[in-house]
Order: C-alpha cells, then structure tokens, then sequence
C-alpha cells in the first residue's frame, strides 16, 4: 500500500503547464506569441479604423489610374498617360539598375582596395586606409550630394559645344559628349549579317570554356602548364574580328550630336530654331544623376567590402602561405589557389549585407533627382493620389523582395565555396 | 527581440493613431500654441530671417489666426515641410493648419479629404530662364531639360502643357527649392519651374537676378491657400474668417495705423461689426469679441501683410494684379461681416 502512495498521478492537471519544467517553457512561448499577435492585430486595426474615419479606407485601385507626370529615364515605355503602376515599375527597374552597377564596381574597387590595403609598399597601404576611414566615416548621402556638385561643376553646360569657336569640345574622336547633365556615347546599330559576328563570338566563348577544361585535365595529367590566359585572350578576340571584317562590318556606331539653335544641321547650315542641346534620339544617354547616384554608392560600399576582403585575407592563417611557399608556389599563385579561395568563406557572408546596404541605400536617389521607386511610387505617385499607407507598404515590399532575392542568390553562391565536410 | 519589435510596431502605429478626436479649436486653445505647417524656405512666403524668427506673407497669417484665437502673435510653432510631407503631416494630426502655397485642387479637397478656407494669393506656374538662352516664349522650349520642384501639380501642368503643345522635355525632379535652384543655376537645366511667385522669390535671391527672365506663358490657375481638415467645421470657421477679416479690414479701410482709433467704435456699423464693438460675431465663432482687431493687429490688413513680404517694395517684387480687391479689378473678395 506504501508503494502506492509514491506513484505518480497520471492524469493531466492544468496546474502542470506552469509547475512542470517538461510543459513549462512551452507554455511561456505561446502565452507570449498569444499576446503579441493580439497586439498586432489591435495595431492593424486600430489603422484600418483610424483610416476609415479619415474617409481613406485601404485600397489600391489608384495604381490603375492614370499617372500624369513624366519621368526622364525609362528602361520600359512609358508616358505621362500611363498608370501609377507602370510608374512604379519603371521606379523599380531604376533602383535595380542602380543597384546592380552599384553591387558591380563596388565590389571591384573594394576587392582591389582590399587587397591593396595588405601591400608591403607602405604608400600604397597608408593610402588605402586612408581612404578606406574618409568614405566610410561620412554619411552616404552627403557623398551622394557631393558627387553631384562635382558632376554639376566639372563637366560643361552644353552651350559651351554651340558655335565656331566653342569652349568645350567632344572627346574620343567626336564619339563622346561629356556635360554636366550626362554623359552620351555611341549606340551601337546592328546590320544585316551582324548575327553572324555575334554566333561567332558566342562560338568562341564556348570554346574558351572547353579549352579551360581540356588544359586543367592536361595539367593534372601531365604537370605541364599552358600559358591559358594568352590563348583564351585570342580566342576570345581574333575570330569575332575576323567575322566582322568578312562580314563587310555589319556592327556600326550611331554617334551623338548637337541639335537645335546654333548647330551644324546635315547640310552644314546652322539651325536657327530651338534649344541648343544634345540630340535625344542618337547615341545613348547616361544621366549624370545616375553616374553621381552610382559612384557615390560604391565608393562608399566600396569601403566595406574592403575591410572585409582584408579581414578575409588575414584570418587565414600565415601557415598557409608558408606551407606555398614550401611548394615552390610563386606568390600571386599562392594567393590565387590557396589563399583566395580560403579567405572567399571569410568574405562572402560580410559581402551580403553589403550588397544589401547598397540596394537600400539607393533609395536617397532623390537628392540627385533620380527617379528610383521611391522617387515614383513613394513620392510623386504618394503625393498626387494621398494614398501614404498603401504606397509606403507597397515600396517596403518592393525593398523586401530585392533583398531577400539578393540574399537568397548570394546564400546559394556561399553555400557553393564553403568547405565541404565529408 | 519579440519584445523591441512590439515596441517598435507600437510607435509606428501610435503616429498613425496620433491624431485629435476633440475639436481642433479646443486643442489649440489646451495647448495654447498653434501648430501651422509652413514651406522649408521660400523667401517672402515663409522663411526664418537671421535671427531665425519666421516670417513672410504664409507666416504672417498664421500669426494673425494665433492671434485671433490664442491673442499672442508669438504662441505659433512652425513646422517646416516640405511639398511631399505637408498632407501627411496635416492629416495625421501633426500640424493644425497648413499655410504653404498649397494649391486648391479638386481631388486635394475632395479625395485627400482637406478643407480650403480660401485663397490668399492667386497664382499660376511660370517658366524661368537664363535671358542668354535666348527664347522668348514657352513654346520654343522643345526639348528642354527642365528642372521641377516634385510634389507639387507643377509636374502634371507640366506634362500636360508639353503634350498639348507636341513638345519634348527632359524632366528633372527636384526635392527642395536649394537643390533646384543649384542643377538650374548649374546649368544642368534649362528652365526652372514652379508657381510663379515661386519663380519671382528664388529669382530674388540670386546674386545674378538681372541675367534670370519669366517668360510670359502662365500655364496653370494656381490658387493658393490655406487649409484645414476635412470635418471639423468650426476650426475651418475661425481660420476662414480670419482670412476674411484680413481681407474686409483693406476693403473697409481698416489698416494697423488706425487700427486703435477704429476699435473704439465708428460711423461704420461694418467696421463695428467686424472689430467687435457691435453684435456678437466673435461669441458665434466661439472667440472674444475683439479677435477680429488682434489678426489685424499682427501685421495690418491683407493689402499691408502683401506689400510688406511680396510686393513692389520688396526684392520679390510681384505687382498685386489678380491679387487687388476686386473694387480695383482684382479677385480678392470677402463675404460680408453679418
């Protein structure tokens, strides 16, 4: 009958939740998740309520009417009779064509910055840090203005280009017009049997492709090393050359040109009428807000990926370029096969969040005037419809998206150099 | 982390929540300062002078309705916004009345749900450019890059204007009028745009104004004026009244010089009416009967609060045209003071 007293009751009493350690922990976790999402529900509601009252219930039919403003630099079509939708979109492509060559140079400039900063030439390293500490102890957006004031002042108004005796003259052979509302570049025209010339150089990327692998298996089969890099750089060049000289150069040049009051027309007579400016509709036109917008960001980033290339490098340990060395290896093969790729499991994971600051921080593009998504969407659009909480929900789903992609992908290239345990 | 995140979500829907269910006016006189949102700087209009006391023609009147309904001129807080900023800022609750070139517009009355209680000034958008541009009208800009001031109805008068006429433009949008002012004077842009009175206040501050011209197109009816929320009548009241009292005190002749002398009663049961010493026109507002007399006390009557800030004397130099009392063929009118 003893025994019988010790055992322990088997039923389930709701005293247990609190005093048992086994429910305890369990019990704690969903009274607490119970109560925050009735905070966040009594939050989303109190919004809705508040908005109703204000006669602006949630809704987002005005992204189907008519946008009425136009914006100057357009990767899709687009005009003042389009929606606040394709206004959107046309913001969003900007951001991500902002972003993308912003991630691109700041992620060369910050690797040579990087590495430059280790060198044993005592300039050099001085140099980089210097640099290194002035651009990232300053507030982007002041680099972004700044810019901006160089860009404004350096390069000429186009009237300086008008007349005979100009003060300002076209560079690279009259293939290049630089002022200070943007550069403008050749476009490039695509003829008949131009396709020919583009198969060929696409032949002869395949091919360098193939001939990489074919001297890897060579080399590990017989230790001879090819001189690769010269043979690739001829494929890659002569036979796409040599198309297009057969080919009777289908690939031409559309170079840009003045147009308006006091230009040189077709026929070398001045044209009397209009603005003097540069020709929209020939050669290509790179936005000096954009360029500013660009360079700021990654000079900035820059700076970042920098510290975290050198912090990549120096975690891997000294042994290491002993052990090279102690091969025979020669130091820029020690850096290329046995450091870099160490030192890449070090680099990406900081490079991510980078890359991430730089999209986000893209998004002061309208102190320059570039209309990104947050210039369109989150600023005219918002300002002419009123409608603030639907836009500032859509730009931070906008945000949300782009850097979770960017995550995402980079994740995906991190898991493919990381080391692989077996 | 869940609890920071509560926190955090708590504060962004607490700005969200933040506006007043009581009357404005109660709040005001509680508070016992005005909140009345004003531009970032626009000489004339509304901008700080160097002892960083506010003033111009928007500022002015924002005191005078301080003064009606708090009497001290001084009891303002201006909230500086900007043309992006302004309708949040008034419709969350943060600013009682907004005072800032703000034009009257269909869907801004009716959709963004705000009241006007009038106009103070009657505009429309110009043009600016360097007289070495050499155009004389607006219809020659075909393919001009034109600098904007964004969040305003000036880049859909814009696009409209262009359109209609079949002509090409480079927008470049612009957030405040510093930054505009320097891509303009950089000569990223070939024209500036916005109000025309706009125009004429940013032209005045350049050390080379003689160099800058309006060309002669005025593309858009541009009534400016202040603004209240929708639905809270009796604040829409006062601040519309003071406007009016502002504008029968010129018409009537009621000016800051003999202000005093008037108060004490005269021939004109109007003027009596209006400077409280006749009927009750300020118990029916819910004020004192001599608010009228302190909004005219701050800087004089509309014509006087006009000339000092904008008008011919000033740098600014806009004549009064549509701005005169309509007995001189202007469009200034005030409904009568019964």
């Amino acid at each position: 009958m003893a025994m019988a007293d010790h055992e322990a009751p088997k039923s389930f009493n709701l005293g247990m939740l609190i005093y048992d350690t086994r429910y305890r922990s369990m019990t704690i976790q969903i009274v607490v998740l119970i109560l925050f999402m009735l905070g966040a529900a009594w939050l989303v509601d109190n919004m809705l309520s508040n908005l109703a009252a204000l006669g602006k219930p949630l809704g987002f039919k005005f992204l189907s009417d008519t946008a009425g403003y136009d914006i100057g630099q357009r990767l899709v079509e687009y005009s003042s009779q389009s929606t606040h939708a394709r206004a959107a979109l046309v913001g969003l492509l900007n951001t991500l064509l902002v972003a993308a060559l912003g991630c691109l140079l700041a992620t060369v400039l910050g690797v040579l910055i990087g590495i430059a900063r280790l060198s044993k030439n005592w300039v050099v390293a001085r140099l980089m840090t210097v640099y290194i500490e002035i651009f990232r102890n300053v507030p982007v957006l002041l680099w972004i203005v700044f810019a901006m004031a160089i860009f404004l002042e350096m390069f000429p108004e186009p009237k300086e280009f008008k007349g005979e005796n100009a003060v300002a003259t076209m560079d690279l052979w009259n293939s290049v017009i630089l002022t200070n509302r943007g550069f403008f570049i050749p476009n490039p025209q695509f003829f008949a049997g131009s396709m020919v010339v583009v198969l060929v150089f696409v032949a002869s990327l395949v091919g360098i492709i193939f001939f990489g692998r074919w001297a890897k298996a060579h080399q590990e089969r017989t230790g001879n090393i090819l001189p690769t890099f010269w043979i690739k750089l001829g494929v890659f060049i002569v036979p796409a050359v040599l198309a297009y000289f057969v080919m009777g150069q289908p690939i031409g040049l559309e170079l840009p040109g003045f147009e308006g009051r006091g230009a040189i027309g077709p026929d070398g007579e001045i044209i009397t009428k209009g603005i003097f400016r540069v020709d929209a509709d020939r050669g290509i036109h790179l936005r000096g807000s954009l360029m500013a917008l660009c360079l700021a960001l990654s000079l900035y980033t820059a700076a970042f990926i920098a510290e975290a290339v050198r912090a990549g490098i120096m975690a891997i340990s000294k042994g290491q370029t002993e052990a090279a060395n102690a091969l025979g290896l020669r130091p820029n093969r020690t850096m290329n096969l046995v450091i870099l790729p160490q030192a890449l499991r070090v680099i990406i994971p900081p490079l991510i969040s980078q890359y991430l600051n730089l999209t986000k921080n893209s998004s002061l593009a309208i102190a320059v005037g570039y209309m990104d998504v947050t210039g369109t969407l989150g600023g005219i659009t918002m300002n002419q419809t009123g409608r603030e909480m639907e836009c500032i929900l859509l730009l931070m789903l906008c945000y949300l998206v782009i850097s979770l992609t960017i995550s995402a992908v980079m994740n995906w290239y991190n898991n493919s150099v990381k080391l692989k345990e077996r | 982390m869940k609890k920071s995140i509560f926190l955090g979500t708590l504060a962004a829907a607490g700005l969200v929540a933040g506006f007043a269910t009581a009357g404005t006016l109660d709040d005001v006189q509680a508070n016992g300062v005005l909140k009345c949102g004003v531009s970032t700087g626009l000489v004339g209009f509304a901008a700080p002078d160097a002892n960083g006391v506010w003033e111009g023609f928007d500022v002015s009147f924002c005191r005078s309705v301080a003064a009606a309904v708090l009497g001290d001129s001084d009891a303002v807080e201006f909230v500086p916004t900007t043309g992006k900023t302004r309708f949040t800022a008034l419709a969350s609750g943060e600013i009682d009345m907004l005072a800032r070139n703000t034009t009257w517009t269909f869907s801004r009355d009716v959709d963004l749900k705000f009241t006007f209680i009038g106009v103070n000034y009657y505009d429309g958008q110009g043009f600016m450019v360097r007289k070495d541009l050499g155009v004389a009208s607006a219809t020659e800009l075909d393919g001009a890059t034109v600098c904007i001031q964004t969040g305003t109805t000036t880049e859909l008068n814009l696009a409209d204007y262009f359109r209609a006429n079949g002509m090409s433009y480079e927008p470049v949008p612009i957030e405040t009028n510093a930054e505009a002012q320097q891509q303009y004077l950089s000569g990223a842009c070939d024209v500036y745009t916005t109000d025309a009175s706009g125009l004429a206040a940013t032209r005045a501050t350049f050390e080379d104004a003689d160099e800058h011209m309006l060309l002669p197109e005025i593309i858009s009816k541009e009534p400016l004026g202040p603004l209240v929320r929708h639905g809270d009548d009796e604040w829409a009241d006062v601040v519309r009244w003071t406007l009016n009292a502002l504008v029968s005190a010129e018409e009537l002749g009621v000016t800051s010089a003999n202000l005093a002398e008037m108060s004490a009663g005269t021939d004109n049961p109007e003027i009596n009416r209006l400077l409280g010493t006749e009927g009750s026109l300020g118990d029916m507002l819910g004020l004192d009967a001599d608010w009228a007399a302190r909004a005219i006390a701050v800087a004089g009557n509309y014509g006087e609060v006009f000339e000092a800030n904008i008008g011919e004397g000033t740098a600014i130099g806009l004549s009064r045209g549509l701005n005169a009392q309509w007995a001189q063929g202007g469009l200034i009118y005030s409904p009568p003071f019964r």
